[in-house]
């Protein structure tokens, strides 16, 4: 099996560097240049009583939701800088939170294993589901729909959950480590997970299947994103490097690292054209990467201790940044 | 959907997936990088013009700019 395996891998290999003409620096080297970007922070949010793991834009590019080790998840009214909601939960150990598009509910998970889902717009916030199946911690959630829902999980499964009955209705099984980040593509139809195994993974959504597998990182993936046009991944990592892999050349087409840089990537976001690649680091900073010249242009230094999330909404106005130090900061 | 229990898995049953999702990709058809980086960078740049990180906001445009008055935290 073994030796069937790497004959397998190593065809693949020829096949990919076959395809291999060049690299997307050397692509792009007739683009100029993107601008030095230098953000300020235009609000602090100040609330959550211990560190930040997660943070998730509403689609209405105001509203936020936030999730702490401090047992809560808080909607946040960017604009005015004030609290909007605050939502107990039942396990303080949350690892991520999800806002549906249509603002309606919103959903947090971690070593409790479940995904659960509340509803914003009953008068009180109640739970409207508590999504048991998984056997290890949930690291990502992201709605399809007010109905559907895709997790990853530390069991090395991802899943699509229908929200009426509370089931599984697909498990995307191929990992061979802890699943820790997924990203739905622009149109819905695939998503990607990154996993501790160093893999990233591309799943049809409605057959279950993996279609491809995108290697070259060195360690766990703990984050990753599509691009907007929906033909390109980045992924960030414990290897300290961010890499986008474009999915019709199945491989790595850039790398975004630095020799200096030795903390590894926890969370990235992109600008809403994909110029702008915002990585956030165990080192406190969020790198800014010029996603066609893998050049850094710009960090946004503030926080006192690791950020563990970013995000730019859809509109693409500002990115907030959460860290361990219990602030969010939105920058533009 | 049966509900599948991972921990079940032996060292085989992970090798056996393996091999099949190889045998999966190994069919795939390449596009040549060349091509997709230049797609990709055009994409890109026709966004960026519009993309208000990369352009700058104008103040009064700016949803989070400080407000007058009160101090915001």
């Amino acid at each position: 099996m073994k030796k069937e395996a790497e004959a397998l891998k190593t065809q693949i290999e020829a096949a990919r560097k076959a395809a291999c003409d060049t690299d997307m620096a050397s692509a792009a080297s007739g683009v100029a240049p993107a601008p030095r970007v230098q953000l300020k922070t235009r609000r602090t949010l100040k609330g959550h009583l211990a560190k930040i793991y997660a943070m998730h834009w509403s689609t209405d590019n105001k509203l936020m939701v936030s999730a702490s080790q401090d047992g809560k998840l808080l909607i946040w009214d960017s604009h005015s800088g004030n609290k909007v909601n605050a939502v107990p939960l039942k396990s303080s150990w949350v690892m991520t939170c999800a806002y549906a598009p249509s603002g309606n509910l919103v959903a947090s998970g971690g070593l409790d294993n479940m995904c659960t889902v509340y509803n914003l717009k009953t008068p009180v916030i109640k739970t409207v589901k508590e999504l048991d199946a998984h056997t290890g911690y949930l690291s990502c959630a992201r709605f399809l729909s007010d109905t559907e829902i895709l997790t990853s999980s530390g069991d090395t499964t991802c899943a699509l959950w229908d929200l009426e009955t509370g089931k599984q209705k697909t498990v995307f099984l191929n990992h061979v480590g802890d699943c820790m980040c997924l990203a739905l593509s622009p149109d819905m139809n695939s998503f990607v997970s990154g996993a501790c195994d160093s893999l990233a993974k591309l799943w049809d959504i409605r057959d279950g299947q993996c279609k491809q597998t995108f290697q070259g990182h060195t360690s766990d993936i703990n984050a990753i994103s599509f691009y907007p046009s929906g033909n390109a991944i980045i992924t960030g990592s414990d290897d300290c490097t961010c890499k986008m892999y474009d999915l019709r050349a199945d491989q790595e087409v850039i790398g975004y690292q630095d020799a200096a840089l030795n903390s590894g990537v926890t969370s990235l976001a992109l600008s809403v054209s994909g110029r702008l690649v915002f990585a956030g680091y165990d080192d406190f900073n969020c790198n800014i990467w010029d996603s066609l010249k893998g050049e850094k242009v710009g960090v946004l230094s503030g926080h006192d201790n690791r950020v563990s999330c970013t995000g730019v909404p859809v509109d693409g106005m500002c990115v907030c940044t959460g860290s361990w130090d219990s602030f969010l900061k939105i920058w533009n | 959907m049966p509900v599948i229990n991972v921990e079940d898995l032996t060292d085989l049953d992970k090798a056996k997936m393996e091999v099949t999702q190889l045998k999966l990709e190994v069919k795939l058809e390449r596009a040549q990088v060349s091509k997709c980086c230049e797609e990709i960078s055009e994409y890109i740049q026709s966004g960026a013009d519009e993309d208000p990180l990369v352009k700058g906001i104008p103040e009064e445009k700016n949803p989070f700019k400080e407000k007058g008055g009160c101090v915001i935290c």
